[in-house]
């Protein structure tokens, strides 16, 4: 059986499929079904609003990965080669437009299986069908250029896809993500393998039919669930993956890095943890800054590799940032992801509910001071109180370490200088956030912090137009924009001899 | 029946509302100027509807509409992602009515059916979703200078766009037109020729369902030397695209001095085709056929003047007469196995038939046709498809741009010597070349003076690759992402850092 009936507030019964998502290019028969699988493992979903077990989904093992490996090879030198980018655009287009129509299936099912609230889920819905489509438009104006060296010869360049790309995707926005690779790497030409998360498979699993519904040829785009340890590893190690992508935590990302290495030197590219600084001055407009500190961090319940967790605020308006910010926190509402009004759901698992405790139980051990928060919210569920950390030295653990959850520490600073001095010390850099009334302030402290995004007065502004990555250890490479099409493509240089040989 | 629509009745059975107002504002409205365009059927000379016809005051309305909408909220503040996604709805709409908007085409303008759906309308669908990709991907740059500066550039709407629009492909026209304007951010006065005023305001109804917001785009027809001109002076409009006859061309750039506005030009051509003796003649001959006979010889890029090596002329001249016998079949549009259709209007047909005479004049030898062909009911402006060969450079059939389906062609030896004769004119949009030899093939390429250069092809353009002239074919490029430079305005912002 490769799928179950589920069910949702918001649309009641659905059909959640459970096998493995292989469009398997050899069979034609089974080209619209979601496949068997050669492995019998299964990984169980909880729902981690109420710690109940939803279904169990099949885990791809080896002999699993390296079907899919194959489907996708076979179909990027064969049925694939042969689409034209403008082919590319419009099927990328077409799946943007089966996101829209299904919008509240997906949302419900991010909801369920994820926390999220439905508000926000629904964004990332928006967002995924968005991203899709601008890559859509990407695909047919992927140019090489021609290089005039001299009458000898005529030079051009073309950019060309990578081929087989094997793509890891994180738990925290599972179908945003899955858009994030999908679209620049099917724009370029490549074919895909794609690996959920283990805690949220279920929403990328019916993406896989609207892939079918939208009119890809199969093997494509192959969506496969199961372990990091065993199915991602499969994935990283396979001999005949071209590219692994990956997003997730720091210490995969290296294993990922030294997996390519042990195989065939696949190309790398990562985007891993963070532990943002979010800057505020003492000429910030302080309402404004409130908000977007507080959703810098209680966003998405703390799990954004990009959370502005390290706050710092200018002495002079110090003490009262610090009430208000008390004050602001106490009211996010914490509850069911289904409910309209809440703003924070629950962490999306057991094993990430103890870490953030952990986190905190070791901010107080170091000496930290609790302003707010700092406990378990309710009994049932894996929810967890919005918790503020002040009197934190640089060097804690709570300081250092990504939590990704809802929890942050609050420190002063006394000028531009002091400011990103303190911001820069982190072996992260992924964003960074600067809150001031003062142009040339904004402009000087941006350009002084070390990160792949700064946003100005604003925070977790991410668009699909706008190139995102890590500087130091939050990564490798950029995503999003026209950045990304530099992960997907290779360059090729042709060059034409048009006379003789100088010599014989 | 309303003063603004008609109920039509197309000679292939399809009925439909066709509008015949003005369109301004997302509304249908008169003319104030009282004046009317009636345009014929080219296959068989009957009326099919008369039009408004813009005067100067209705230009003026339509740029007053312009402007405002230029600066509301409505259409400036709009994220880039959205223009994208109006101009991708409205690729959508084409689509769904684009056996309506071919049937209008042929009707009007005589155009193959098959043609007028499978490529003219299928066109339009392509290029409005390649600009809507476009919209959001527009960038500007940061430039480091020093550590005083922080310069970005913005690319910017140009702002109210005039456009005039040709007769020879309605409604593809009006897509290269509006898609890179519109992606860009601007805001549209387009005119229609008067010759086919009536497919681009049956496009008027599906802008407005799109969702564009009223004024963005309006949609005149007028006569040239009144609407034409109107845009073309107007102060308040930024910016003039004209594709048409080159002396056309230089009343729009004389009469677009008067407020300096930025000009964009695609004129006319004389393009040449060169067959150097390697070359796989066969294909030689069936893309020198469509070079010049597709769209009853209509084309601006059309390879009108062909120069043969003399080894291999008389077998081409044989094996291009060939193809016109077996391809070119004159007939009714609407007819499935119809390849050539009329000539658009009674002006161009006689104009054509004028060249003819003066070929003959000046002792060219008529190899094929010359004659108006009859048998389509014994009406129509129908024209057989016409070669002229021991054609002297100097004579005007060589000279001048015939635009019908009549070719000249003529003998060189060497290639240097073709390479000259090729570039003996005054124009420069299109060329071909003809050769297995790749070497040969890039260095001709090089040396001759066209905007476009086809190697072993003929008018196979496409829309994702710029096309403009050289000298006196054109100013500026269209399509591909060099199409957007026509509609925007590069802004350099200085940011000072230094505290003084």
């Amino acid at each position: 059986m490769t799928s179950v009936t589920l069910s949702t507030p918001i649309t009641g019964e659905y059909e959640q499929p459970i096998g493995l998502g292989q469009f398997n290019a050899r069979s034609t028969l089974r080209r619209s079904r979601v496949s068997n699988h050669l492995n019998s493992q299964k990984s169980s979903q909880i729902n981690p609003s109420n710690e109940e077990v939803l279904c169990s989904v099949y885990e791809a093992g080896e002999k699993d990965v390296d079907i899919a490996v194959q489907a996708a090879r076979k179909s990027f030198e064969g049925p694939w080669a042969h689409v034209t980018p403008e082919g590319r655009g419009k099927l990328l287009v077409k799946l943007a437009e089966l996101f829209e129509e299904n919008l509240n299936l997906l949302a419900a099912i991010e909801s369920l299986n994820n926390g999220k609230g439905i508000a926000l889920a629904k964004g990332d819905i928006t967002h995924s069908a968005s991203c899709l489509r601008y890559y859509g438009g990407w695909a047919d104006k992927i140019e090489g250029k021609v290089i005039d060296t001299d009458p000898e010869r005529f030079n051009y360049t073309r950019q060309e896809p990578i081929g087989v790309c094997g793509q890891i995707i994180p738990w925290n926005f599972p179908l945003l993500m899955w858009s994030w690779k999908i679209g620049p790497a099917i724009a370029c030409g490549n074919t895909v393998v794609i690996k959920s998360a283990e805690q949220t498979p279920l929403s990328a699993l019916v993406a896989a039919k609207l892939i079918v519904k939208a009119g890809f040829p199969p093997g494509v785009i192959n969506v496969i669930s199961g372990f990091g340890k065993t199915t991602g590893s499969a994935l990283t190690h396979h001999m005949d993956v071209d590219k692994i992508a990956f997003t997730g935590s720091t210490v995969v990302g290296r294993q990922i890095l030294k997996a390519s290495a042990e195989s065939n030197l696949k190309k790398v590219t990562l985007e891993l943890g963070g532990k943002s600084p979010n800057i505020v001055f003492n000429d910030a407009d302080i309402d404004n800054a409130i908000a977007w500190v507080n959703y810098g961090i209680y966003y998405n319940h703390g799990q954004c590799c990009c959370a502005g967790s390290r706050i710092f605020v200018q002495e002079g308006i110090y003490e009262k940032f610090v009430e208000r910010f008390k004050e602001r926190t106490a009211k996010n509402v914490v509850g069911d992801p289904f409910d309209p009004k809440t703003f924070q759901g629950p962490q999306v698992s057991k094993v990430q509910f103890d870490r953030i405790m952990g986190y905190i139980e070791q901010g107080k051990s170091e000496g930290a001071t609790i302003e707010t928060g700092g406990s378990r919210h309710g009994t049932k569920g894996y929810f967890i109180q919005p918790t503020i950390f002040s009197n934190v030295q640089p060097n804690m653990k709570i300081m250092q370490e990504e939590i990704f959850g809802p929890v942050c520490s609050i420190a002063k600073f006394t000028n531009e200088v002091d400011a990103i001095c303190q911001g820069n010390n982190t072996t992260y850099g992924l964003a960074a956030a600067v809150h001031t009334a003062n142009l040339n302030t904004a402009l000087r402290v941006s350009a002084g912090l070390k990160a792949g995004t700064v946003w100005v007065n604003t925070y977790n502004s991410v668009h699909h137009q706008l190139p995102f990555g890590g500087y130091k250890e939050s990564g490798i490479g950029r995503e999003l924009g026209e950045a990304a099409l530099a992960n997907y493509t290779q360059t090729k240089t042709v060059s034409i001899r048009l006379t003789n040989a100088p010599f014989y | 029946m309303s003063d603004l629509f008609v109920d039509l009745t197309a000679p292939n059975g399809r009925k439909y509302k066709q509008p015949i107002g003005l369109f301004i504002n997302n509304e249908f409205v008169g003319a104030k100027s009282g004046k009317k365009i009636t345009t014929i059927n080219p296959t068989d000379e009957r009326e099919i509807a008369t039009v408004h016809a813009a005067g100067s005051d209705d230009v003026d309305i339509a740029v007053k509409a312009a402007r405002k909408a230029f600066k509301d909220p409505s259409w400036r503040d709009v994220a880039t992602s959205t223009r994208g996604g109006l101009l991708n709805k409205l690729a959508k709409l084409v689509e769904e009515h684009a056996e309506v908007l071919a049937t209008i085409e042929t009707w009007d303008n005589g155009k193959p059916y098959s043609v007028a759906l499978g490529e003219d309308v299928k066109g339009v669908v392509d290029v409005f979703r390649y600009y809507a990709g476009w919209a959001d991907k527009i960038h500007g740059q940061v430039i480091d200078t020093t550590p005083n500066k922080f310069a970005y550039t913005i690319r910017e709407p140009v702002g109210v766009c005039g456009q005039i629009i040709p007769w020879n492909y309605p409604l593809s026209m009006a897509s290269w037109k509006l898609g890179p304007a519109l992606a860009c951010g601007n805001t549209t006065v387009i005119k229609a020729a008067e010759q086919t005023p009536l497919s681009i305001l049956y496009l008027a109804t599906l802008i407005k369902e799109a969702g564009f917001p009223p004024g963005v785009v309006n949609i005149l027809n007028g006569y040239g030397q009144e609407a034409g001109a109107a845009i073309a002076t107007h102060p308040d409009v930024d910016k003039i695209a004209f594709t048409g006859s080159t002396a056309t061309g230089r009343q729009i750039m004389k009469l677009a001095s008067v407020n300096m506005k930025n000009i964009t030009l695609e004129t006319g051509g004389k393009s040449p085709l060169i067959v150097f003796d390697d070359a796989n003649l066969e294909q030689a001959a069936k893309w020198a056929h469509s070079g010049v006979m597709e769209n009853s010889g209509q084309i601006c890029t059309a390879t009108s003047r062909i120069l043969v090596q003399d080894v291999v002329y008389d077998k081409f001249v044989e094996l291009y007469k060939e193809k016109i016998k077996l391809i070119s079949k004159i007939g009714d549009p609407f007819k499935d196995d119809t390849f050539q259709g009329p000539q658009v209007s009674k002006a161009q047909y006689e104009r054509v038939l004028g060249y003819i005479e003066a070929g003959k004049k000046e002792g060219a030898t008529l190899t094929t046709g010359g004659v108006p062909y009859k048998d389509v009911n014994g009406k129509g402006f129908f024209i057989e498809p016409t070669i002229f060969t021991n054609v002297k450079d100097n004579m005007t059939i060589y000279r001048e741009e015939v635009f019908g389906p009549f070719v000249v062609i003529s003998s060189f030896k060497t290639e240097e010597e073709a390479i000259d004769r090729a570039n003996d004119t005054t124009y420069g949009l299109g060329a071909a070349v003809f050769t297995q030899n790749i070497t040969r093939g890039h260095k001709i390429a090089r040396r001759i003076e066209s905007g476009t250069v086809w190697i072993n092809s003929s008018n196979d353009s496409d829309f994702r690759i710029p096309f403009g002239g050289f000298k006196q074919s054109g100013i500026g490029r269209e399509l591909g992402e060099a199409g957007l430079a026509a509609y925007t305005n590069t802004k350099a912002v200085h940011v000072n850092l230094s505290g003084c």
